[in-house]
């Protein structure tokens, strides 16, 4: 069974790939401009660390390897669950209907509704911008510090993917797009390019507890670039796994709330 | 007069039904704005003196930059204009009797206006009653805020004059992806929308001041704070008055050599 599902995913994502293959120039467009947007934003990080050379203990490498990390988590989890992102056209659509009368996974199914590969351009600015960031920031590798990131990218696309399926969740509710929710999913992908240590300790404590983010940003990174050594950082986004135990109740709510709508 | 009129009055009621977007638009923009501040506030204790303007100064240009988002914001299009060149629509707004270039121009004034009303006062108010030091601070002086206001109505009429270039490159090569793409991220750039001109290395903000796109959110956020104030100001105002009118006249005959021999797509 298991196997099959997995089967059934990767059917899902061929035939996605496949479809957006066939506006080519349209796919180019947009990885441009996802190129442009990366550029300009590395352009005011330069400019402002030509000013200010150390920001509360982190330099210009410290904060392109961490932006890096965060553009890798969101793009990630923008391409394979986008199902989730655009959940609200799904319900107004009544398109949902489809999925409750199939015999396979709701999640395995809206995850593979939607495979959002244009947005390998930032998927592809991230590792290049993490590369940078490892050379220059002269982190020394060791099989921790490798595991390091692998935990960060991991659990921060997974915490991404989360917040996505909350957003979707609270969709059967409103049946409106939820905009707000943009705050915690691009908002941190924009403002996290920081350490969120810089927004001061109580922001600090908040990214922590509420929506665990420190986890899989702050914490690991101090690892990563060498400022701690604790022997529990590189397990530390771990615990930020919990978070999807709420995604996935308020997602199990929103299933038993639908009531289908349109015709 | 009176019909370019009429499409932008019709164009307001239009914008002015999205309430509900709009609140959405302003909690996202009042975090978006607290955020900012948060990470200038560390950039100023980690050096104080390499900061390039009072922090004061900064924080009011931050907060009326999220206030007056839609006016300035360069990646909004009004996009009915990019489908009519691309599907041919654009046969019927010729057939009108009026000027492509009044009517397009009224519209997309409007467009941006109706989204500025519905979000500017909540945000600035909320910004004025918030603590030290993230409260908007008031205006310089009474000149100041004169002068702001002028160079905002100025700056939106400059932006929506930008717009229209790009409409009218738009047209002549019938494919807007690539024009509509690479104008803007200029442009934000080159006004300042990702970082205060004042940022800027020395060099590349000395020709930066020169360029139209500094009228275009720069000059104005900083008139309110007396960040530029005297000459420099009033050098500024000038400037913004100069780009303005260059900017109508090419759009003006862009559209017009464009109108000329326009290729009607579609069937």
């Amino acid at each position: 069974m298991k196997r099959h599902s997995f089967r059934l995913y990767r059917h899902y994502v061929a035939l996605n790939i496949r479809s957006s293959m066939q506006y080519k120039s349209s796919f180019m467009f947009t990885i441009l401009g996802q190129t442009i947007a990366t550029v300009s934003t590395l352009l005011s990080l330069i400019f402002i660390f030509q000013r200010f050379p150390v920001i509360k203990g982190f330099t210009l490498n410290d904060v392109i390897l961490c932006a890096g990390i965060v553009q890798l988590q969101f793009s990630i989890a923008e391409m394979w669950a986008r199902g989730f992102d655009r959940f609200a056209v799904t319900v107004r659509r009544a398109e949902f209907d489809r999925i409750l009368l199939r015999p396979r996974n709701h999640v395995l199914q809206v995850l593979g509704s939607q495979f959002e590969l244009s947005r390998i351009g930032r998927l592809i600015q991230g590792i290049i911008m993490i590369v940078y960031g490892v050379i220059k920031a002269q982190v020394n590798w060791t099989f921790l510090k490798g595991l390091t990131l692998f935990n960060m990218i991991v659990c921060g696309t997974l915490l991404f993917s989360g917040l996505h399926m909350i957003r979707a969740g609270l969709c059967f509710f409103t049946l409106q797009g939820l905009e707000f929710m943009n705050i915690f999913t691009d908002g941190f992908r924009e403002h996290g390019k920081y350490p969120l240590s810089i927004y001061g300790d109580k922001f600090l404590l908040i990214c922590t507890i509420v929506i665990p983010y420190t986890l899989t940003q702050y914490y690991p990174l101090l690892y990563l670039i060498g400022k701690r050594t604790d022997w529990w950082l590189p397990w530390s986004p771990l615990p930020s796994l919990l978070f999807l135990i709420p995604c996935w109740l308020i997602w199990r709510i929103g299933v038993r709330h639908y009531q289908s709508a349109g015709s | 007069m009176k019909k370019y009129f009429s499409f932008f009055r019709l164009r307001l009621a239009m914008g002015l039904q999205y309430r509900t977007a709009a609140i959405a638009g302003l909690v996202t923009q009042f975090f978006w704005g607290f955020m900012l501040i948060g990470a200038y506030r560390a950039f100023y204790e980690s050096n104080p003196s390499a900061f390039p303007m009072s922090f004061q100064a900064m924080v009011s240009y931050i907060w009326l930059q999220q206030a007056f988002l839609a006016v300035f914001i360069t990646w909004r299009y009004d996009e009915d204009i990019f489908t009519m060149i691309t599907d041919g629509g654009i046969s019927y707004e010729l057939a009108r009797p009026v000027d492509l270039y009044g009517m397009w121009y009224a519209k997309n004034l409007a467009m941006r206006l109706s989204e500025a009303m519905l979000r500017f006062a909540p945000v600035l108010l909320l910004a004025m009653v918030l603590p030290h030091p993230f409260r908007l601070g008031r205006p310089a002086s009474a000149a100041h805020f004169f002068l702001f206001l002028l160079t905002m109505v100025v700056g939106l009429l400059l932006t929506v004059a930008f717009l229209m270039i790009i409409y009218g490159l738009a047209m002549k090569t019938i494919s807007p992806t690539g024009v509509r793409l690479f104008f803007p991220a200029i442009v934000e750039f080159m006004s300042g929308q990702i970082i205060p001109i004042p940022f800027f290395p020395e060099k590349l903000r000395k020709i930066a001041e020169l360029l139209p796109f500094a009228g275009m959110q720069n000059v104005p956020l900083r008139i309110y704070s007396g960040d530029l104030s005297g000459t420099p100001m009033v050098t500024a105002v000038v400037l913004q008055f100069f780009w303005l009118l260059v900017f109508l006249g090419i759009g003006k005959l862009l559209l017009s050599s464009a109108e000329k021999r326009a290729v009607v797509q579609g069937g």
